[in-house]
């Protein structure tokens, strides 16, 4: 299998960064970076929809607030794009800033903010259709946090 | 990632065993069909070692396999074959995969080559218009959530009900169409949600229409059973799965399998391996849903063909029968069966996991159609849009050790992301223009992620599972026009 770094994308130029995307034979991953876990899930969510969209020509026009649960941290942050990903699918909502509520090891609560999806102003990247458990790692040391997850699309 | 280092002893020029000495975990060896060149390329995905992952799974008979098209998954490998006692093993969403009974169904017409050329785009326009596809595409169909319950339960019938297709489709479609045991209120709401809007579309990714010139017949006997008389007619091969109601019944029992892991102290190498004691409500439940996703799929497959006669019908002014639109077969890539098969000369009830694999029964067996009795199931195995695709049958020597198992298409060698570096869309469309292949998507530079140069060769493929005896190859066929979403 083939992993090459596609791109990094800096949140804010010169500062640390939030996420890298990384190729899978079938599919897609992403590595997402935080100071803390709330910052992590955030910079995930961004990730997932820089994938299908261009974030930047995505307004807060709309908020979510959003709960998930799952079974442990790790699961709780594929349970979390999963959440997202049913979002854009049913309800065609498009989202760029994701403010983390709350978060335990097995519950988040997060508002979210987008937009529905206009054809006419939108480019549609790719259709993500899950976040997988595959080669999942969640990492925390001294410096922050890291996880890597496959997207199938 | 580095290459895979693992033994792997040659049986003869087309199977590669993986000893079960290779991994403490493995309950049965891994089988390889490969030849010699591919290896090397498998060995680089490190796609043995999922394999090796798979022989862990409570249960397991006689080999995890491999087929030749085999590329790195998500716990199983796309490509995999798994079979699972009934009484002790389990069963594992991944082992099916996020697009449940993705597969294909190739119709035949009586047109030829000469006679469709001159209005391929026409015909190609018609057929993008009539068959909704595309990211976030809705059907034509309008599916109240009752009839999203029938229509689980009904599979591809639920569709011939309403007049989009015939009572011979269902004959020449895996199952009939339907697969037994479905249970919508296994089925979360938010399935429901997705899957309403997208009955009856083609999708996006991998998924294609495609209008096809028989170049080459292997064996004439077979090929007229199936309606296939000469090079140059016209087939029509249709290639999309259950959308996002299949992605979400996935994801839904995926979770649940988590919880089973650790409820019934499973061990495994990949958390994507998640599963569950077959006989466990875990597992019949998930099994119960995945039915009614298969269900999804077929019923997907049956309108998308009627559109297709439909289109046909309207560009060359006769009806489908006219114009000798018969189905000649559908097929699932991406199921769990319960099936018969001889283990170690004994009769066993399994649980067949084809994850990017093809049922390939033989002639006689009492699940491949009558019209098909004498000559074997239909094997479809579509390749990429630059290259061929080929119609096979089943053998008797998959049957005894394939578990009634074939390939199930080209199999990616370049990631998308790869694939889109180092090619871009708009010349690919150009390129396939130049060979006299029609395209029409709905993303030109989502093209390239589909391009030839990011497969392998369908033909090698072929030749593998055709000299390795567990299917024989009938007939092969190159695009002429091709839709993707």
């Amino acid at each position: 299998m083939e992993m090459l770094l596609l791109f990094l994308y800096n949140g804010l130029r010169g500062m640390k960064k939030t996420f890298e995307i990384i190729d899978h034979t079938a599919d897609v991953g992403i590595i997402a970076y935080g100071a803390d876990v709330e910052e992590l899930f955030s910079n995930a969510a961004l990730a997932l929809f820089s994938l299908i969209t261009e974030p930047e020509s995505v307004e807060e026009k709309l908020h979510l607030d959003l709960q998930v649960s799952s079974e442990d941290r790790d699961s709780l942050l594929v349970e979390w794009l999963n959440e997202l990903i049913y979002f854009f699918d049913v309800k065609h909502i498009l989202l760029n800033r994701f403010d983390i509520d709350s978060l335990t090891h097995n519950q988040l609560k997060a508002t979210c903010y987008g937009e529905d999806f206009d054809p006419m102003k939108h480019k549609i990247k790719i259709g993500v259709k899950a976040a997988t458990y595959h080669m999942l790692k969640l990492d925390r040391s001294g410096a922050g946090c890291k996880a890597q997850i496959i997207l199938d699309i | 990632m580095a290459r895979w280092q693992g033994q792997l002893i040659k049986i003869d020029d087309y199977r590669w065993k993986i000893p079960e000495n290779y991994k403490t975990g493995m309950r049965v060896p891994g089988l390889i069909y490969a030849s010699k060149e591919m290896l090397e390329s498998m060995r680089e995905e490190q796609t043995p070692e999922q394999v090796a992952n798979v022989a862990f799974l409570p249960g397991i008979v006689s080999y995890s396999l491999a087929m030749p098209d085999i590329h790195w998954g998500y716990g199983f490998p796309i490509g995999g074959v798994a079979a699972m006692d009934i009484k002790d093993g389990v069963i594992s969403p991944g082992g099916v995969g996020y697009d449940i009974n993705c597969g294909v169904r190739l119709l035949r017409t009586s047109l030829s080559e000469a006679e469709v050329r001159p209005r391929i785009n026409e015909l190609i326009n018609a057929l993008f218009l009539n068959v909704p596809s595309g990211l976030g595409s809705e059907g034509k169909i309008k599916v109240s959530q009752k009839e999203m319950n029938q229509l689980m339960v009904e599979g591809a019938r639920w569709a011939v009900k309403r007049g989009l297709g015939s009572e011979e489709d269902l004959d020449v479609t895996e199952e009939g169409g339907c697969l037994s045991g479905a249970d919508p209120s296994k089925i979360s709401d938010r399935a429901v949600k997705r899957g309403m809007p997208q009955a009856g579309t083609l999708g996006s990714g991998n998924h294609f229409l495609e209008i096809q010139v028989v170049k080459e017949i292997f064996d004439s006997h077979i090929a007229s059973i199936m309606g296939i008389d000469e090079i140059g007619q016209i087939l029509v091969l249709i290639h999309t799965g259950s959308r996002g109601f299949g992605h979400q019944v996935c994801t839904d029992h995926l979770r649940i399998m988590e919880g089973a892991v650790s409820k019934y102290g499973i061990k495994l190498p990949d958390r994507q391996l998640a599963c569950a004691p077959i006989n466990s409500s875990e597992g019949k439940d998930y099994l119960a849903a995945m039915a009614c996703a298969a269900n999804y799929a077929w019923v997907n497959r049956q309108c998308i063909a009627h559109w297709v006669r439909e289109s046909f019908s309207k560009i060359f002014g006769k009806s489908p029968e006219k114009l000798g639109m018969r189905q000649i077969y559908d097929v699932a890539h991406n199921i769990a069966k319960i099936e018969e098969h001889i283990i170690d000369g004994h009769k066993l009830k399994v649980c067949v996991h084809r994850k990017g694999a093809t049922r390939a029964f033989p002639a006689g067996h009492e699940d491949t159609p009558r019209r098909y009795k004498e000559v074997g199931q239909p094997v479809l195995v579509p390749g990429d849009m630059g290259r061929c695709s080929f119609v096979a049958v089943g053998t008797q020597k998959a049957m005894s050790e394939s578990f009634g198992s074939t390939c199930h298409g080209a199999g990616r060698v370049l990631s998308r992301g790869a694939a889109k570096r180092s090619m871009k869309g708009s010349d690919i469309a150009r390129e396939l223009e130049s060979r006299g292949i029609t395209i029409k998507a709905g993303s030109i530079p989502s093209l390239a992620e589909e391009a030839s140069q990011a497969y392998k060769d369908i033909t090698e493929v072929m030749d593998v599972v055709h000299q390795a005896g567990i299917s024989k190859k009938v007939a092969m066929a190159i695009p002429m026009g091709v839709i993707k979403g």
